[in-house]
């Protein structure tokens, strides 16, 4: 796997995998957050995954008391993370978590469905079918606590944002924005088109992981009628 | 304790909420990370124990038990009892006292911590205050007036300070005779400018904004927080647009958004970017330019990713000294 290495700051290492946003770009940040879980190094503190990039911190003075006194904790970290990527070869075929998110899509809770039709000259149900149809893969959690950034919708659904934002898009919302689909775990302004909403929490801080989703889980939206959503947002909210 | 005033932001922290980051959850923790810790260090703490945070105007409290203190950081002016409070050393204070801060005089932030700590839940590892999302801290807020909080058990260090302290006098306010001194262990000089080391695109800006950057001087904007210092001064400008893709950013990481005025991102900064990193502010002189104010002026100056590790290891031996220094004054000289 080729990969590039830039310091971020004193304590910190950015590993480059690509320039470009794509799955096979997405599979090798995968591969690396795995093998990164699955065997923390010791120096490590925490890492940031992106959509291209795997960023990790580390403790510069820790490091310092384990190496030859003119080396740079920089420069040991870098041939760490060389050995590392020794061992990634070829087994990006790692098993991918299914997470299904169930969706009560148009109506209230989804009051763009119909201007999502439209602009794409479907009927909402082909909306529907075609969105809870697509192969979804988180790319990555940023922005705000919990929010994923998902690709893999479908081009006949793309619609363009809002021109003006609402002040507030409810949390749980399932929206469209240009060719994204993206939930909101809490509620925030925006301007993304609104075409359902899920009973399951995305964000809850008492809990470990925070975050219902993580990079590289696979979505499966599912339709599900009024009468399930208000039954199961009972359950989870 | 109890909070008679509030002051303009006093917020718990400790040292940032880390490992949470890859779910895009903020660090946050303390702005002034040595000075917490020092103040820590000062009362028998562990040095990842939460301090409060003062800004600019401190609170006024009132202690209900005897208590250990330190103060570090910029100086807020406090005072008890009328008397003026030393900074940067180990404080026995009786109780039924009142200590009382003011406004700053030069710097931007106090650190005050209180031997046991303060009982705060934590929430992902951390006691820190996010107020923007209301995580960790009190309550998720910065205090109020009339809040009370709680101390855990003291160390035994702890202990071995207050009864050495003791034997000094039995005054109702009693300071230790020594004290740390700052620009010392961070080796700075008054007016000293910033150290960074080069960010990731800063070759892809115009030589000209290459030279103004390291040349001329930067105003802290009025608009600056916790989350980030937004400077103003001459615009800079990329050789030509690039196409960024979003990724990690790091305590003092300096961004230039599309209008040229360059932020630096602090505690409270989100976990990623997209806009190209001219440079990224040294960790050793983080604390400096946590204690700079609105208003103030800085300049910046480059040095090698090197010689920034090489001052990031010899301030951590200097604190790993202070630590070592305090055992033997307090645990094996006796009193």
């Amino acid at each position: 796997m080729k990969y590039e290495l830039f310091p971020l700051g004193e304590d910190a290492v950015l590993i480059e995998l690509s320039q470009q946003i794509d799955i096979e770009t997405h599979e090798k940040v995968q591969l690396v957050t795995n093998y990164l879980d699955g065997h923390p190094p010791e120096w490590m503190i925490e890492y940031i995954p992106a959509f291209t990039t795997v960023t990790i911190y580390y403790d510069p003075f820790k490091i310092a008391t384990t190496i030859p006194f003119d080396q740079m904790p920089y420069t040991y970290v870098c041939q760490q993370i060389d050995s590392l990527f020794a061992h990634f070869t070829d087994r990006l075929k790692e098993q991918r978590r299914i997470v299904e998110i169930p969706v009560c899509y148009g109506g209230e809770l989804g009051p763009d469905l119909e201007m999502v039709a439209k602009v794409n000259q479907l009927t909402p149900e082909e909306v529907i079918d075609i969105h809870t149809s697509g192969q979804y893969i988180v790319y990555m959690i940023g922005f705000a606590p919990g929010f994923p950034y998902i690709g893999g919708m479908s081009e006949k659904i793309a619609t363009p944002r809002k021109e003006s934002p609402r002040l507030a898009i409810p949390e749980r919302s399932v929206g469209i924005a240009g060719m994204q689909t993206g939930i909101y775990p809490i509620e925030t302004p925006g301007g993304w088109q609104l075409i359902g909403r899920t009973p399951k929490q995305l964000f809850t801080p008492e809990t470990n992981p925070p975050s219902l989703l993580k990079a590289g889980d696979q979505i499966k939206f599912t339709s599900i009628s009024l009468e399930e959503y208000q039954e199961l947002e009972k359950r989870f909210v | 304790m109890t909070i008679k005033k509030a002051g303009l932001l006093t917020t718990i922290q400790d040292l940032g909420r880390r490992g949470f980051q890859k779910y895009g959850v903020i660090a946050s923790g303390v702005m002034d990370t040595f000075s917490h810790r020092v103040a820590n260090i000062l009362v028998g703490n562990k040095e990842e124990m939460p301090t409060l945070e003062m800004t600019l105007i401190g609170p006024t409290i009132q202690f209900d038990k005897d208590v250990l203190i330190a103060i570090c950081g910029g100086d807020l002016s406090a005072t008890i009892e009328g008397e003026k409070v030393a900074l940067w050393r180990p404080v026995f204070v009786k109780a039924h006292t009142e200590l009382k801060f003011g406004n700053s005089k030069e710097d931007c932030r106090a650190y005050l911590a209180v031997a046991g700590g303060f009982e705060i839940p934590t929430v992902m590892n951390s006691r820190s205050t996010y107020i923007r999302a209301s995580i960790g801290g009190f309550k998720g807020r910065a205090l109020q007036v009339d809040d009370e909080l709680t101390f855990g058990e003291i160390s035994d260090m702890s202990q071995q300070i207050i009864t050495q302290l003791q034997a000094l006098s039995d005054d109702r306010v009693i300071e230790e005779k020594w004290m740390v001194d700052p620009d010392r262990v961070l080796e700075r000089e008054v007016g000293q400018p910033i150290r960074f080391t080069k960010g990731r695109e800063f070759h892809l800006f115009t030589e000209a904004s290459k030279r103004t950057f390291l040349r001329e001087e930067y105003l802290i904007s009025t608009q600056s927080d916790r989350m980030g210092y937004r400077l103003e001064g001459e615009k800079l400008s990329l050789a030509e647009e690039a196409e960024m893709i979003s990724e990690a950013v790091n305590f003092g990481t300096i961004q230039v958004p599309a209008d040229g005025n360059p932020i630096i991102l602090l505690a409270d900064r989100q976990t990623t970017g997209g806009y190209p990193k001219i440079g990224q502010v040294i960790s050793v002189d983080l604390p400096v330019l946590a204690q700079a104010k609105p208003g103030d002026r800085i300049r910046f100056v480059e040095i090698s990713l090197a010689e920034a590790q090489r001052l990031y290891i010899k301030v951590e031996r200097k604190i790993a000294e202070l630590k070592c220094g305090m055992k033997l004054k307090y645990c094996y000289m006796g009193g």
